[in-house]
């Protein structure tokens, strides 16, 4: 397996945290950034600074193509079909909202949308929003008690009512690998159009969204190596152009009147306001990495992390791993019998060890399986064996400190 | 009675003993596992205190002119913290509740050992422990 050298591509993990070298576990919250995408930040703000589209001058043209660039890799990055698919949005949180509010001005009452137990509260507040506007109705897939969604009850729920299923990808907390093809098509054969939550698997698995025919998909830069404050949704062409604008502004229009605007046509519909350009082209970078290295070569050594650290966990006394799908991405949560998961992170932190503790924003996971929270590790491509080695051995003594 | 201030120096020449963060830990482990426990009947949702991390229920009750603190929380560095604070705070006075200023929490590097999320949760804390003595003072 072709190893990076994780000191030379993200100088933030030579950091000393508590006269220990930090072990980063936290990457399903955000990942770190790539050396160039912090180069190219500095250079766009030193050399490059301009805003976009519209502007004559030399600078401006640079900062225009530069994010365009952008878009094209987004589309290649997913094998979008049109570059005009990509919009672009300050995260995947902006993404679910943007399709919500957009919703709420088509659905109506007696329309049925369907999310699953194991969503983010991002992937479950903007439905219920959009339902409480709408009088539509909000359907719950349930999970088992290996944390997958129990697809016979989707069945169930899935009708000819049902206008939009949103379901995450991967679960933030479980780390299940959803079967959203078998979703997709249920959704179709129904007549629903389907949005994935992709924050927690664009990095991870390969996405081509034009082969999953997938009617929507989001995710967010700053969990794929990328900078923060940048976030995609991908539409179909036709369903983008269907939909009503989200948030009105400059950009967005195609001419303005006082009495009445017509719209641009896509993706500046959707792109009102100056976005976060230098962030945007820095993303660009990002994206090269991940094809230069490739997502499945990336995968093949985070299942590895994996599979090592779940047997290592499950070899320690009083752990209970929560989400214990088959088919998982490199997140673990686990709990700790009689300790509570703050004393336990506040203590790893103490010898350098970066993990998440709570309810991960999925609160009815939590209530699913009983628990007030978990210790979540999670792992990215510059991860290693002898940091899961190190970890184990900071958990231990933590466990000892805390019994 | 000890004054707040008597106790608040107690506590502080306690931690200055301690070389290591571990040992420091370690302490506030054992405080809050001798913690007392709680009643049941006050682990109550109108006891939780809000904008801690972990679940910290309050419960307060005047005792001849003072106040007399009880708490409990399902973390035990947090009930290692509630501890510290209930020897310093409980079976005081309100006035001297009120104006307890609590430097010790600064001189022993707690806050430092803290989140910036769980040094939220310590100020709640403080804040509704004040809070209790003000209402008890008005009453």
């Amino acid at each position: 397996m072709k190893m990076i050298d994780p000191k030379k591509s993200f100088p933030i993990l030579d950091t000393i945290v508590n006269e220990n070298k930090l072990v980063y576990f936290d990457n399903a919250a955000t990942t770190q950034k790539h050396h160039s995408v912090v180069d190219e930040i500095t250079k766009f703000y030193n050399k490059e600074n301009s805003n976009i589209h519209r502007g004559v001058h030399y600078l401006s043209q640079l900062s225009t193509k530069k994010f365009e660039e952008s878009r094209a890799a987004v589309k290649n990055f997913i094998n979008a079909k049109h570059n005009h698919e990509i919009i672009f949005t300050k995260g995947t949180t902006e993404s679910i909202n943007l399709l919500a509010s957009c919703y709420s001005k088509i659905l109506k009452s007696g329309d049925e949308i369907i999310i699953s137990e194991m969503e983010h509260h991002s992937n479950i507040v903007p439905w219920q929003m959009c339902c409480e506007n709408t009088g539509a109705k909000l359907k719950i897939i349930p999970i088992t008690e290996l944390g997958e969604l129990d697809l016979n009850e989707f069945k169930n729920l899935v009708s000819s009512k049902t206008k939009l299923v949103s379901i995450t990808h991967i679960s933030n907390s479980l780390g299940t690998i959803n079967p959203i093809e078998k979703i997709i098509n249920i959704s179709h054969e129904n007549g629903a159009k389907v949005l994935i939550d992709g924050a927690q698997a664009a990095a991870h698995v390969n996405v081509d969204v034009q082969y999953l025919n997938v009617d929507y998909y989001c995710f967010s830069a700053h969990k794929l190596y990328g900078p923060t404050g940048v976030g995609v949704l991908y539409g179909k062409e036709n369903l983008l152009n269907y939909l009503p604008p989200y948030q009105g502004g400059g950009e967005m229009i195609q001419e303005v009147t006082l009495e009445k605007t017509t719209y641009a046509c896509l993706p500046h519909k959707f792109e009102a306001g100056t976005p976060n350009i230098g962030g945007v082209i820095a993303f660009k970078k990002a994206i090269d990495f991940l094809t230069e290295t490739k997502v499945e070569t990336m995968k093949e050594h985070e299942d590895h992390l994996l599979n090592y650290s779940t047997d290592s966990l499950n070899s320690i006394n009083g752990i209970r791993i929560i989400g214990t799908s088959k088919k998982k991405s490199a997140i673990i949560s686990f709990t700790v019998e009689n300790i509570h998961h703050y004393d336990l992170g506040l203590i790893l932190d103490k010898m350098g060890v970066a993990i998440r503790t709570g309810h991960h924003c999925t609160q009815p996971v939590m209530k699913k399986f009983n628990i007030a929270g978990t210790s979540r590790v999670s792992f990215a491509y510059y991860n290693t064996t002898e940091e899961v080695d190190y970890f184990i051995v900071a958990l231990k003594k933590a466990i000892k400190m805390l019994s | 009675m000890k004054s707040i201030q008597d106790i608040e120096e107690e506590i502080v020449e306690e931690f200055s003993m301690f070389d290591s963060w571990i040992d420091k830990y370690d302490y506030l482990i054992d405080l809050g596992k001798s913690l007392e426990i709680l009643k049941d009947e006050f682990k109550i949702k109108e006891n939780i205190i809000a904008g801690c991390q972990s679940q910290v229920w309050l419960h307060a009750e005047n005792k001849n002119d003072t106040i007399e603190y009880h708490a409990d929380s399902d973390a035990i560095m947090t009930k290692g913290i509630i501890a510290l604070l209930i020897r310093v705070l409980s079976n005081q006075r309100p006035n001297d509740i009120i104006d307890a200023k609590l430097d010790f929490i600064k001189t022993i590097g707690l806050e430092e050992q803290l989140s910036q999320t769980r040094a939220n949760g310590l100020k709640s804390m403080i804040k509704q422990m004040k809070i209790y003595a003000l209402a008890y003072k008005q009453n």
